[in-house]
């Protein structure tokens, strides 16, 4: 950093006592961590964090000398304003949105303070420095890139459906080999035209983000953004090593894990590897093959569990005309443990306040209501627990898969809401289609299975539902489920 | 490579080894909150941002310095401001459904 300071210093901190200081505030965020393990605990732990964010920016500046220059603190001020009414505004369903927002936003302030670093050690004989530099603003540039896209598509600016440009593959290819060599000749170049270097790193890798996450579907978005949320992070980390400053490179490891981490869990819960992923081969390219004609191509992309946001047709118009009002109203109420399966179809209906109705009217009738969550429901990690825990659904009711797979078979019925690919049993022995292998709740296990769905057709994956054509035990109720339940509830 | 450089690698490995190994006891319910309390922490990167700033308003270039710098600052307090604000609310939200109940897991 003493490369980019001119400051006369006197310090109140010696430089061991500042290194310490670094690496104690790294504990205490790795503390924080630890108590994010348990619910009960990991308010205290966002809390430890953000103190240890707050003391490195309070030591840096000392540290540094700049504690009395006015001119950063109108900035900081401004981000503080924002950050703060952008947190207290947003709905909790458009979490995934401004994560992937938010990602971006920190892997373009990394990007610019490592074009700073670049710039000062251009042509200089600090050849790691110039390297990581330049490392840093690319991945911080395509971390923005490929951000704002995601967001876009979250917040339905951009349409959810892949876009595949003709030579896709070619293009980021290209773009994936040029960066590299970018990098190798502005580290060999000579003294000027650092400039150069440094946009044509900063162009390319804005590309490539564009290139990788406009080709990206709805349903690959929570590993999306958990690679990006990694990318985030390991940018501050280059970043860090660019400027020589411990607590960019600790925090930043601490995040490129933790967002890898949640990449590798979403990757499995769909059956996906990473290196798919990021060379687009996404379901959509499997789903073609095995869509009967005459499907909705697009709108099964739409959302990631064939559920439906538009209002239809709602009544209780079932495929199976002994299955009526009356059989559903004897069903739930003779049922004695229930298994609610919630999808995102349930959180673009905007029903989960109807879904904790149901389950009241069930306990009020003596059953067990529990909340079977697949790990990829919603569109990022743990988003569905966040979306019923908002609607007041209390967290010991929600169980993880794994938690409550067994339970289907002895349960008397299960409630599906806005759910279709996480419940496919095909996903067992259809070899060849996009979510062979992928691990499924057992709701056909279950002898009575209720579905508020929007319509039959496949999920994002494109794969029929033969639960759907089930005769025996399956009920479907189409429409928006926000109508349907209503309706449903008001008849109880 | 200097030796305060390879020094900074190993805290690279070791944060990102560990930081692993406490992320995986996090329970999946909680993987919303855990991942905008890391967009938080990425905005760690603030300091940078101010060190960079303050250095060039003393360099050749102080007004393109201060631009650039100051939008650094100012993105990456709202990644700290917004991701820690935005997860305390949503363990808040937690926390509510919790009362009376001293069951975790």
């Amino acid at each position: 950093m003493q490369i980019l300071l001119n400051f006369s210093t006197f310090h109140i901190l010696s430089d061991g006592l500042y290194y310490a200081l670094c690496v104690i505030l790294s504990l205490a965020v790795l503390l924080g961590l630890h108590f994010m393990s348990r619910v009960k605990t990991a308010k205290l732990g966002n809390q430890v964090s953000a103190l240890a964010i707050a003391l490195g920016i309070i030591i840096t500046l000392v540290k540094k000398d700049i504690l009395p220059l006015w001119a950063i603190y109108p900035g900081m001020v401004a981000g503080l304003i924002i950050g703060l009414r952008v947190a207290s505004k947003v709905k909790m369903i458009e979490m995934p949105q401004l994560v992937a927002l938010l990602n971006g936003i920190g892997g373009a302030a990394s990007a610019i303070v490592a074009s700073f670093a670049f710039l000062s050690l251009h042509g200089g004989s600090d050849i790691f420095g110039r390297l990581t530099s330049l490392v840093a603003v690319s991945v911080g540039m395509v971390t923005l890139s490929g951000s704002v896209v995601a967001a876009g598509k979250l917040h339905k600016v951009l349409t959810q459906k892949p876009v595949i440009l003709r030579h896709h593959q070619l293009y980021s290819t290209v773009l994936f080999f040029i960066l590299p060599l970018l990098i190798v000749v502005s580290l060999v170049g000579n003294d000027a035209g650092g400039v150069i270097y440094l946009s044509s790193v900063v162009f390319v890798s804005l590309a490539f983000g564009l290139v990788f996450a406009i080709r990206v579907g709805g349903a690959d978005m929570p590993i999306t953004i958990s690679l990006l949320n990694s990318l985030s992070g390991v940018a501050a980390a280059i970043a860090g090593f660019a400027v020589t400053d411990i607590l960019l490179v600790s925090i930043g490891a601490i995040v490129g894990a933790s967002g890898l981490f949640l990449t590798r869990i979403m990757c499995r819960a769909m059956n996906r590897s990473l290196p798919d992923i990021l060379l687009g081969r996404t379901s959509l390219q499997g789903s073609s093959v095995v869509t009967p004609a005459g499907q909705r191509a697009d709108g099964a992309i739409e959302g990631e569990q064939g559920e439906g946001i538009q209002v239809g047709d709602p009544g209780f118009a079932t495929d199976d005309e002994t299955s009526g009002p009356v059989d559903v109203r004897e069903l739930i109420s003779r049922a004695k443990k229930v298994i609610i399966v919630p999808g995102y179809g349930m959180a673009l209906a905007h029903a989960q306040h109807l879904v904790k109705q149901l389950a009241g009217k069930l306990k009020s009738n003596g059953a067990d209501v529990r909340y079977a969550i697949h790990p990829v429901a919603g569109r990022m990690p743990g988003h569905m627990d966040v979306l019923l825990i908002e609607a007041g659904v209390p967290f010991e009711e929600v169980y993880e898969m794994d938690d409550i797979n067994d339970d289907f078979r002895d349960a008397d019925l299960t409630i599906v809401v806005g759910a279709n690919d996480v419940l496919n049993p095909s996903a067992r022995n259809a070899e060849g289609t996009p979510i062979y292998g992928m691990p499924i709740l057992n709701v056909d296990e279950c002898s009575n299975v209720l579905i508020f769905n929007y319509d039959l057709q496949p999920g994002y994956s494109g794969v029929e539902n033969p639960l759907y054509s089930r005769k025996k035990g399956v009920t479907i109720i189409q429409g928006d489920a926000s109508v349907t339940l209503a309706e449903l509830l008001s008849n109880l | 490579m200097t030796s305060i450089q390879l020094i900074l690698v190993v805290i690279f490995i070791v944060a990102a080894v560990v930081g692993y190994l406490l992320i995986n006891n996090v329970p999946s319910r909680l993987h919303t909150p855990l991942m905008s309390g890391m967009n938080a922490l990425s905005g760690v990167t603030i300091v940078g941002a101010l060190l960079a700033t303050a250095g060039a308003l003393s360099g050749s270039n102080p007004v393109v310095g201060y631009i650039f710098g100051t939008l650094a600052i100012i993105l990456a307090m709202i990644n700290v401001a917004g991701g820690f604000a935005v997860t305390d609310r949503m363990l808040g939200m937690f926390g509510r459904n919790n009362q009376n109940r001293d069951k975790d897991d």
